[in-house]
């Protein structure tokens, strides 16, 4: 689980709050992925678009039509924040694929922070929209009457749930496909088990690249969902 | 301490859990969201927008020209297919007044004949009945010569009153 610790990247000090670590590094990276991919790849702003201009573009049409297709016309307010959430998790989850690198999302701190930071605006922009007519989103009217107020203790359940759930989901995804990465990796000492050791790791990358997009687009759909949620509480 | 805990989480437990390096993480992540939000909101979100509604405009231009040029060749289409209706039709009338004047001319020239040859048939009906007269004519003066001689021949005094009074009367039995 060597590849998990957090280490400051110069010397041996003790973390604090604003020592550059590994964690930074790689945040870093992932800062210039975007910026690469997002600002460089679209500096020709040609109408018949480059490569990178083309996978920008596509970036910018998947997540725009999301927002669009989940929460409707009024969450596109909301579009650059979601964009940002998007592009983040999904730099950082490939970018920890690199052999060597620091996977940034699957440390919980960092899944929790996007998860609760996702949680407390949707709550807060709920009832910034609705007011106390938020609450009507636990109250649900398309039920009989007697079953309401059960229903009620569940969906507050499942709402207060919801920042855990989105949160650990990606940190789990991502770590557990690096622990059987590692774990594969280990069988390969073994020499009479070496090829079907690297044959595994092979395959679980293969699966991996997968999880860290169907991860990245997850988080992000769960994201609009709860946004619409927030923003049309009414069943 | 946070070193002894770095250290000894590494080896007790999973880093995920070690809290000690909570708020370096939170701190460079907020950093981080930050930094992109910044650059997505500012730079790179406007600059894509601009380039799609850029694109779709064109395209829709495009569209647009592509159609008004198929009007135009319809309307070309049109006026060629009227043009040449137009010199059918015309064709038709001239040739339909060449017809009428080749019969007219036709049918002059036919009554020119005709009063021609009933002109020369009177003409030579006349001649006819001119050559029919002379030939009865003829006759009674042969007749009469003849009498005449005949007369003479028998030793008699051809009187020519009496002769002619005489074929007269026979020629109109």
């Amino acid at each position: 689980m060597d590849q998990f610790i957090v280490s400051p990247l110069f010397g041996d000090g003790p973390v604090h709050w604003y020592t550059i670590t590994n964690v930074t590094l790689w945040l870093a990276l992932a800062v210039v992925g975007v910026t690469l991919l997002l600002v460089v790849g679209t500096r020709g702003r040609a109408v018949v678009p480059s490569r990178g201009q083309s996978v920008a573009e596509l970036a910018y049409g998947f997540i725009y039509k999301m927002v669009e297709d989940v929460t409707g016309k009024d969450g596109l307010r909301y579009f650059p924040y979601i964009m940002t959430l998007f592009m983040f998790i999904v730099f950082a989850n490939f970018l920890g694929l690199i052999p060597m690198s620091f996977t940034t999302t699957s440390h919980i701190a960092v899944t929790a922070v996007l998860g609760f930071g996702v949680f407390f605006a949707v709550t807060i922009i709920g009832f910034v929209k609705n007011g106390a007519g938020f609450l009507s989103l636990f109250w649900v009217s398309a039920a009989p009457l007697p079953l309401r107020p059960v229903l009620a203790v569940i969906e507050l359940i499942s709402y207060f749930v919801r920042p855990v759930s989105h949160s650990i989901r990606l940190a789990g995804n991502l770590m557990a496909g690096h622990a059987v990465i590692k774990v594969f990796a280990g069988f390969a000492a073994i020499a009479a088990l070496s090829p079907i050791s690297i044959l595994a790791v092979t395959a679980i990358y293969g699966l991996e690249v997968l999880v860290s997009f169907i991860q990245a687009y997850v988080f992000t759909i769960l994201t609009c969902v709860y946004l619409k949620d927030a923003l049309h509480p009414h069943h | 301490m946070a070193t002894e805990t770095t250290e000894g989480e590494a080896a007790v437990g999973l880093p995920q859990l070690d809290f000690s390096t909570f708020p370096n993480q939170i701190f460079w992540l907020v950093i981080t969201l930050i930094a992109i939000y910044l650059i997505l909101d500012r730079v790179a979100l406007p600059r894509i927008a601009a380039v799609l509604a850029e694109r779709s405009g064109t395209i829709t231009n495009d569209l647009a020209a592509a159609e008004d040029l198929k009007l135009k060749a319809e309307e070309a289409e049109a006026a060629y297919n009227k043009a040449l209706a137009d010199a059918r039709s015309e064709a038709q009338k001239i040739a339909a007044e060449a017809r009428a004047e080749v019969q007219a001319e036709l049918d002059k020239a036919m009554a020119k004949a005709d009063a021609e040859i009933a002109a020369r048939a009177a003409e030579s009906e006349s001649k006819i009945a001119e050559i029919r007269d002379g030939a009865a004519d003829a006759v009674v003066d042969v007749a009469k010569e003849a009498a005449a001689a005949v007369v003479s021949a028998l030793g008699g005094k051809a009187d020519a009153g009496a002769i002619d009074a005489a074929v007269a009367e026979r020629a109109k039995g």
